[in-house]
């Protein structure tokens, strides 16, 4: 039985990830996300760890590329702006094969958009996290609970690809107070740091090196390495809910604070009679492609992305499931606007009315 | 019998510096003096971007390779995490005082333990020539045809000079590598910033002044010429900061 808490999701966040063996964290103020690097600023000294404020996010990154190549679980977090600033060291640390945990508590955008909560980063988070053409696994949690149990087991799965791992989640995530169950401490000693890292407190006793820098032919052997670990990704680490989709006539795609209304709304119409369900995709890449592409659309008739952006950015990855055999459409809101239960109800209603044809 | 063999950590391999680039004679130095200290398994170098990107190459130790400028943020990260071992960055001119000023200015600030070692050739080598910001006035690059000019693109960056200025760094220095002299001073101060951070005193700087005969375009002797009438009376060198000395 773990340790029961009420807390905000920012600082379950952080407490999970000293519980799940984080020992070093760097980053950089920025709105809605502060109260991780706070919490930590005072949490990872307690635990012998390093709390670093960088100068800036790009040096924060780059710290966590230090303190990972040494095989210390690190961690870095901000919000939409500032993993923007962070791409480049998020694909070095990809490029030199680091394990590490990035968060994005995500906002309004582009540019410096609002600081109010908004799912702005979906495109960023899956297709491109920097330049160079490759992916992290992205989870998307959509409770604090369920933050802290992802967040706890974020090194098992960035030590096992040596790949960095991000969460995705939104404002409203990262501000909500709820009740969490807490795991235990992850107890780890020397022998644990990887044999790959720089460090010698393993008893490594050879010369090591690790570097983002590759040559001919070596480069292009990294990056079809890297393409066979993304395909086993789909066969082994999706993770994704399905609700009511058994006999769903309609199917109402979200992710995040987007699936938390979502399903209010579909437990609405469902009292109304309404055949409708949710798919909710918790790894955003992996994409549950098969939860989408082996619907029966003999029976399914309209499939609804609800995110809390406009345009939605899921939908390509939706459409590309769903091969034209039923309408997509798409509901949200956006600019820190949240989404709210009256509205996507009334918009789902609208569109299984024949309403939002497209 | 003095016995004159290679430095243990460098690698068994010919350099690909270019011929007389003070590169590869930094590198040495920095060898000799964790041969000297006995720290070939307990040191850890922080490769930047630039020509000094080669050392990947020829560094025989414990090595990480960094993204351009961000030596001083990633080596933050190791020291921090491993602060027995004896870090140290080797940054160009570009890396450090333009793309990593910073990184550099506020790991100086925040006083981490450990050494970055400054190779300021006023060009970035390794693209062919550009305009760096240690460049001299009236110098000409790929970028600045006809030489560089204030107006429109500043001054000359000295950093020892900037460094200094701040309160945590416990040693500041500048050396050129033209001379018998300058390099035996320059092994001297890379020596004592790598005691001052094994004592875990806190931040040292060792800039040393180096060429770039491809892209200054002269002789690998008319370099060092060069720099003595041109890099050395801007770059002066000298001890900028010693809070050992001063202490003393």
């Amino acid at each position: 039985m773990g340790e029961k808490r009420f807390m905000k999701g920012n600082e379950a966040i952080a407490e999970a990830a000293v519980r799940g063996g984080c020992r070093f964290f760097a980053g950089y103020p920025i709105t809605p996300q502060n109260e991780i690097p706070e919490y930590l600023s005072w949490r990872l000294p307690e635990v012998g760890g390093v709390y670093v404020q960088g100068e800036s996010e790009v040096a924060s990154v780059n710290m966590v590329y230090g303190a990972a190549a040494m095989g210390t679980r690190s961690m870095t977090s901000s919000s939409g702006p500032g993993i923007s600033l962070k791409a480049e060291g998020i694909s070095y640390l990809a490029a030199a094969m680091l394990p590490a945990l990035i968060v994005n508590i995500s906002r309004g955008g582009p540019g410096l958009g609002s600081i109010q909560p908004a799912q702005s980063d979906y495109l960023q988070a899956t297709k491109a996290l920097g330049h160079g053409g490759f992916h992290c696994m992205v989870f998307a949690p959509n409770s604090a609970q369920e933050a802290v149990d992802i967040v706890y087991d974020a090194w098992e799965y960035a030590e096992r690809d040596r790949n960095p791992v991000l969460v995705l989640m939104d404002g409203c995530l990262g501000n909500i107070m709820e009740e969490v169950e807490l795991p235990p401490m992850k107890e780890r000693t020397d022998a644990d740091i990887p044999e790959w890292s720089l460090s010698r407190r393993n008893g490594r006793d050879y010369q090591g090196n690790i570097t983002p820098i590759y040559t001919e032919p070596i480069l292009e052997g990294i990056n079809m390495m890297a393409g066979e670990m993304y395909k086993q990704w789909e066969e082994d680490d999706v993770k994704v809910e399905e609700f009511m989709t058994e006999d769903a006539e309609y199917i109402v795609v979200a992710y995040g604070i987007a699936s938390r209304v979502s399903k209010e709304a579909v437990l609405t119409l469902r009292e109304k009679g309404v055949k409708i369900g949710l798919i909710r995709p918790i790894t955003l890449f992996p994409f549950p492609k098969a939860s989408l592409r082996d619907l029966d659309y003999s029976r399914v008739k309209g499939i609804i992305d609800v995110e809390m952006t406009i345009p939605a950015q899921m939908r390509e990855d939706i459409e590309l499931q769903v091969m034209g055999r039923c309408p997509v459409y798409e509901y949200g809101r956006s600019g820190g606007c949240l989404l709210d239960d009256d509205g996507v109800l009334e918009a789902i209603e609208e569109i299984i009315a024949g309403g939002n044809d497209e | 019998m003095t016995e004159y063999s290679r430095a243990s950590l460098l690698a068994d391999a010919p350099s690909g510096y270019c011929p007389g680039c003070l590169h590869s004679l930094a590198t040495k130095l920095i060898a000799e003096v964790i041969d000297d200290l006995g720290q070939q398994d307990n040191s850890l170098n922080v490769i930047s971007v630039g020509c000094s990107a080669l050392n990947i190459l020829y560094w025989g130790g414990d090595f990480l390779s960094v993204a351009h400028g961000r030596a001083p943020a990633a080596a933050t990260g190791i020291k921090r995490t491993n602060p027995e071992r004896l870090v140290f960055a080797y940054q160009g001119d570009g890396d450090l005082a333009a793309i990593g000023l910073a990184e550099i200015m506020s790991a100086a600030n925040r006083g981490e333990n450990f050494t970055v070692i400054f190779a300021n050739n006023q060009t970035y080598g390794m693209t062919g020539g550009q305009m760096a910001p240690t460049t001299l006035i009236g110098q000409k690059t790929t970028t600045t045809v006809y030489g560089r000019d204030p107006a429109t693109t500043g001054y000359p960056l000295k950093m020892c000079e900037l460094i200094s200025t701040l309160e945590a760094p416990r040693y500041v220095a500048r050396f050129a590598l033209n001379s018998p002299k300058g390099v035996n001073d320059a092994r001297k101060g890379i020596k004592k910033a790598f005691e001052i951070q094994l004592a875990g005193k806190g931040f040292t700087f060792v800039e040393l002044l180096t060429n770039c005969p491809t892209n200054w375009k002269l002789s690998p002797l008319d370099t060092l010429e060069y720099m003595n009438t041109n890099t050395i009376p801007y770059f002066r060198p000298g001890v900028y900061k010693d809070t050992e000395a001063d202490a003393e």
